[in-house]
């Protein structure tokens, strides 16, 4: 699925820090851009990069700006550790480094006229996302689009003026829940495999594309397939430790696949006997 | 008034029940709407009814002391809620309150407990039923104790 190919994929590239924004309590998105010249930086939906702090380490992070407009660098990061903790206290101006963009997409040209149903749970937004704006740019070329995102609690809803402004339009439908609210909170609260029985969408011709954590996927799928979609119908973007992110070190092994060659983005009945098995 | 039949004929909840099943349904069922805001039903009172929620949304929520009132569940259109008037001692454990006009079909707890007695094969259904959002709600509930998004 990957059409891109990167020059000397394992020399990270210096890219300046252009932003930082806190979109939740836990979790900021940082624009970068080249500063060795290359204007353009063109990615697929759903790959990923490595970013390198220098001498703190290197991770994966998905791409989750505009396809469209590439000539900005997005990752929306959630802090979990050491590197990304170091990430959240970047400035403008700083410089780190970055390989990529690495790894499979989702397949949001394979799949025009069908419905598509996007499912995303908490930070699992973020790499849903590009695919979310190559199908919007394109809206009449596929069926009813459907986005279904839940998450912890109303303060963590990410990219919220986003999905405001999303749910306003005509031509989408999102429906956003929460794990816990207090009071005054209007929306949804439950899970979010809860919102798919009820979902516009016609389970003969709906492509879903799942992103978030393996648990809240695997019950994802659950649902999708008591709706009726078959296994070649749905995709996952799999998570798994990186180092090399080329499929040279081994460190991603997922069974027979490299998650970082081979995926991240796979259909489910690529990864549905290794999915229920804990750390490969 | 409307014949409530129809209705509960085409319910997913109840597909597959015979006539004569749906004829003591509807004498235990009624019609009823509740403005935005209204209680359905109050933590440890006589669980009376149970509802088929017609259109608008509820919240099942619970008064947490220090933390206010913790809202656990949505439940909208095609939703059923409640299941206390089945078990003893007969009491809501939770609090649902309407967040915008709802209507919904209300069916007489102790009128049907007396109908499943009467007759065990509609009970038997009717458990069956219950027993099927049982396990969709305590799969829900343990996904969300998981908290599946925390950093920690
Ligand atoms: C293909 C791919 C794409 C990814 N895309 C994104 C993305 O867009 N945004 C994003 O925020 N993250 C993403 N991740 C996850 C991200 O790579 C990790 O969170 C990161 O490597 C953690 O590094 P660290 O040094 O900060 O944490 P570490 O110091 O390595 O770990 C600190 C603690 O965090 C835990 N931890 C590590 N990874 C995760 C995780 N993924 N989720 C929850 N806890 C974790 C560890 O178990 C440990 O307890 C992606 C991962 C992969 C493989
Ligand atoms: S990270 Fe090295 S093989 Fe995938």
């Amino acid at each position: 699925m990957n059409t891109l190919t990167v020059e000397h994929p394992m020399i990270p590239k210096p890219y300046r820090v252009q932003s930082l924004r806190q979109e939740t309590l836990d979790t900021f998105t940082v624009e970068l851009s080249s500063i060795n010249g290359t204007s353009e930086l063109p990615f697929n939906p759903g790959q990923f990069n490595m970013l390198y702090m220098v001498g703190i380490g290197e991770i994966p992070i998905s791409i989750s700006g505009n396809p469209d407009e590439p000539r900005t660098l997005v990752h929306t990061t959630r802090s979990v550790g050491t590197v990304t903790k170091a990430m959240r206290k970047l400035r403008r101006g700083d410089v780190i480094g970055v390989r990529g963009p690495f790894g499979t997409n989702w397949p949001v040209d394979l799949v025009q006229g069908s419905d598509v149903v996007f499912v995303a749970g908490g930070i699992g937004l973020a790499p849903l996302r590009p695919a979310m704006y190559r199908v919007l740019s394109h809206r009449e070329k596929f069926g009813k689009v459907v986005l279904l995102y839940g998450t912890r609690s109303p303060a963590d809803i990410l990219y919220r003026k986003e999905l405001e402004h999303w749910r306003a339009r005509f031509d989408l439908e999102v429906y956003v829940t929460v794990d816990r609210a207090l009071r005054p909170w209007r929306g949804n609260v439950g899970v979010v495999t809860n919102l798919i029985s009820k979902s516009p969408f016609d389970p003969m011709s709906a492509v879903a594309m799942v992103c978030g954590p393996e648990v809240m996927m695997r019950f994802t799928v659950l649902e999708l397939q008591k709706r009726g979609l078959v296994n070649s119908s749905i995709y996952l973007s799999m998570e798994r430790n990186m180092k090399c992110g080329i499929g040279l070190c081994g460190h991603c092994q997922f069974g027979p696949e490299f998650v970082c060659r081979d995926g991240p983005v796979f259909s489910y009945d690529r990864v549905k006997d290794l999915l229920a098995k804990w750390e490969i | 008034m409307e014949n409530l039949e129809p209705i509960l004929t085409q319910h997913p909840f109840l597909q597959g029940l015979d006539q004569k099943d749906f004829d003591l349904l509807v004498g235990c069922a009624m019609n009823v709407r509740f403005d935005a805001d209204a209680m359905m039903c109050r933590e440890g009172e006589e669980a009376t009814q149970f509802f088929i929620i017609r259109s608008g949304r509820v919240t099942i929520e619970l008064h947490v002391p220090g933390k206010g009132i913790v809202q656990i569940q949505t439940l909208s259109e095609g939703d059923i809620l409640g299941w206390s008037w089945l078990f003893a001692p007969y009491r809501w454990r939770f609090d649902a309150r309407a967040t915008e006009l709802t209507r919904a079909i209300a069916l007489d707890g102790r009128c049907l407990r007396t109908k499943c007695e009467a007759d065990r094969d509609l009970g038997y259904k009717l458990l069956k039923r219950f027993s099927e959002i049982l396990e969709q709600r305590l799969e829900a509930m343990r996904l969300q104790l998981l908290d599946l998004y925390s950093t920690t």
